[in-house]
C-alpha cells in the first residue's frame, strides 16, 4: 500500500506545475486514501488530523502547487474553522463536513464502477474482433517534381484561360428573418408537422430560402420546434416542440 | 448447422462491428425471433463444443465473433493484430461518471472527480466512447455527454443496464478487511 504513496523522485520541490500524478487521480482520491490509512470513520472525520495529514502529504508529493489539491486543503481548513465556531443552536447546527462526506461517498462509488470497467475492459481487450487491424498509415506524398519550363507553361495556360471576367451588377436583397419566423409560426399553428419542401415554395429565390432556413434555426434554438432528418439528404421534417407546447 | 445458422455465421464473420438482433433479422425476413435466437445458440454451441479458436459473444447491443483470449498473445506477437491501448485511470473515472449520470455536463463531472476533465473528455470523444448528446438548459447551455455503443463494445457489456445499479454499489467506504476496529469504536461511542 505505502509504496504507491512514495513521492516520485523526479518531482522536485521547485517544479512549477504538476501535469500528471501517478499515485492519485485527484484530491478526493488522496483524501480517501488518508481516511482509509488513518482508519477513521468517514461520517465522523477528525478534520484537524486529516487536514494536517493532507497538507503534509501534498508537500511531500510535490503537489502543493497543483490548484485542485490546494483548493481541497483550503476547504479542509475552512471546515476545521467552522467546527471551532461555538454552536448557538445545537438542533439547527449543520455539520460542516456533510458536503465533503457526500462527495467522498460519491467518489468512492465511482471508484467501484472504475474497478468493474477495468476488469471488463481488460477481458475484452484480450479478444480480437474481425477486421481489427491497426490502421495503415497513408504513404507519404511524393515530393513535387516540376521544372521551371513546366511551371511557366502552366502559368501561360491559366492566363490564356482567364479572359476578361464577366461583370454584372449585384442587387442586394435583404434577408428577412422576422418575416420568415412569422410565416413558419403561422404554418405550424395550422399543422403540427411540415416538411422542408412544403415550407419552401418551388422556384423560391435564394434569399427567401435563406431567410426560411435562418428563421427555422432560430426557432429551433429557442425550442419552439424540432427539426429532424431520417438520413443524410432526406427531406427535413419540422414539428412543433411538444415540451414547449405543453408549457 | 441449419441454413439460417450458416447465414448468420457468414454475416457475423463479414462484419467488423457487433450485429444487432434486428439487423440479423433483416438477413432473413422469414425467420422468427425464436428461430434467430436458436440459430445464434447453435453457432455458439458449435464453436464451444467443437472447440473453435473463436467464440460468439453478445455485447454492445448485438452479437460478434471474437477470438478466444488464449490466442491473443500469439496473434499479437505475430503482429497480426494489436490490442487497443488501455484507458488511463482518469479516463476510466470520467467514463464511469458519464455512464451513470448521462446526460451530464463537464462541470458536473468535474464536481464529482474534483479535477478538470477537459483533456480527458477530448480523448474519450476521439476514441468514440462518448458523444455529445445534447445541451443543458441554463447559463451557457453547456454540452451534455453520454456513452456510445462503442463504450459497450469496449467493456463487453450487452447494454448499460448490465452495470450494477447505483444503489447496488457499496455506499459506505470499504475498510481494509483486517481492521474491524472502526465498527467497534462506533458502537462504543454510542
Amino acid at each position: 500500500m505505502t509504496a504507491t504513496y512514495a513521492a516520485d523522485p523526479s518531482v522536485s520541490s521547485e517544479s512549477g506545475f504538476i501535469v500528471e500524478l501517478t499515485a492519485f487521480s485527484g484530491p478526493l482520491d488522496l483524501l480517501l486514501s488518508l481516511i482509509r490509512e488513518e482508519q477513521v470513520d468517514i461520517y465522523d472525520i477528525p478534520i484537524a488530523r486529516i487536514c494536517e495529514q493532507f497538507v503534509a502529504r501534498i508537500r511531500s508529493l510535490g503537489l502543493n502547487e497543483a490548484a485542485e489539491y490546494l483548493e481541497m486543503a483550503a476547504r479542509l481548513i475552512r471546515i476545521k474553522a467552522q467546527m471551532l465556531l461555538p454552536r448557538s443552536d445545537e438542533l439547527a447546527w449543520e455539520d460542516p463536513r456533510a458536503e465533503l462526506v457526500r462527495r467522498l461517498l460519491e467518489y468512492q462509488q465511482m471508484r467501484e464502477v472504475v474497478d468493474l470497467l477495468e476488469r471488463r475492459g481488460e477481458e475484452r481487450r484480450n479478444q480480437f474482433a474481425r477486421a481489427y487491424l491497426p490502421q495503415q498509415p497513408a504513404p507519404p506524398q511524393a515530393p513535387l517534381a516540376l521544372s521551371l519550363a513546366e511551371l511557366l507553361s502552366a502559368v501561360d495556360r491559366v492566363l490564356r484561360a482567364a479572359t476578361q471576367p464577366n461583370m454584372h451588377e449585384i442587387v442586394s436583397r435583404g434577408i428577412d428573418i422576422p418575416g420568415a419566423i412569422t410565416t413558419i409560426r403561422s404554418v405550424l399553428a395550422l399543422r403540427a408537422r411540415i416538411l422542408w419542401t412544403e415550407l419552401v415554395e418551388r422556384g423560391a429565390e435564394p434569399w427567401q430560402i435563406l431567410s426560411t432556413l435562418l428563421g427555422l434555426l432560430e426557432l429551433a434554438k429557442i425550442g419552439e420546434l424540432r427539426v429532424a432528418q431520417s438520413k443524410p439528404f432526406a427531406n427535413v421534417e419540422i414539428s412543433r416542440d411538444a415540451a414547449s407546447e405543453a408549457a | 448447422m441449419t441454413p439460417l445458422a450458416k447465414l448468420l455465421e457468414a454475416a457475423l464473420f463479414a462484419s467488423a462491428r457487433p450485429i444487432a438482433t434486428d439487423e440479423l433479422a433483416s438477413l432473413d425476413t422469414d425467420a422468427s425471433p425464436a428461430e434467430l435466437q436458436s440459430a445464434l445458440d447453435e453457432i455458439r454451441e458449435h464453436y464451444d463444443v467443437e472447440g473453435h479458436g473463436v467464440e460468439l459473444v453478445e455485447l454492445g447491443g448485438g452479437w460478434q465473433i471474437l477470438t478466444r483470449a488464449e490466442y491473443t498473445e500469439a496473434i499479437e506477437r505475430a503482429q497480426l493484430a494489436a490490442r487497443p491501448a488501455r484507458l488511463s485511470g482518469a479516463a476510466l473515472e470520467t467514463l464511469a461518471i458519464i455512464a451513470y449520470r448521462q446526460p451530464i455536463s463537464r462541470s458536473e463531472i468535474e464536481e464529482i472527480r474534483g479535477v478538470a476533465v477537459g483533456g480527458v473528455l477530448k480523448t474519450l470523444h476521439e476514441r468514440g466512447l462518448i458523444d455529445v448528446v445534447g445541451r443543458a438548459e441554463g447559463l451557457g447551455r453547456p454540452l451534455l455527454y453520454g456513452t456510445t455503443p462503442v463504450f459497450l463494445e469496449h467493456f463487453a457489456l450487452r447494454h448499460l443496464e448490465e452495470l450494477p445499479r447505483a444503489d447496488e454499489l457499496a455506499i459506505a467506504l470499504r475498510l481494509p478487511p483486517r481492521e474491524p476496529v472502526l465498527v467497534a469504536a462506533n458502537e462504543a461511542s454510542e
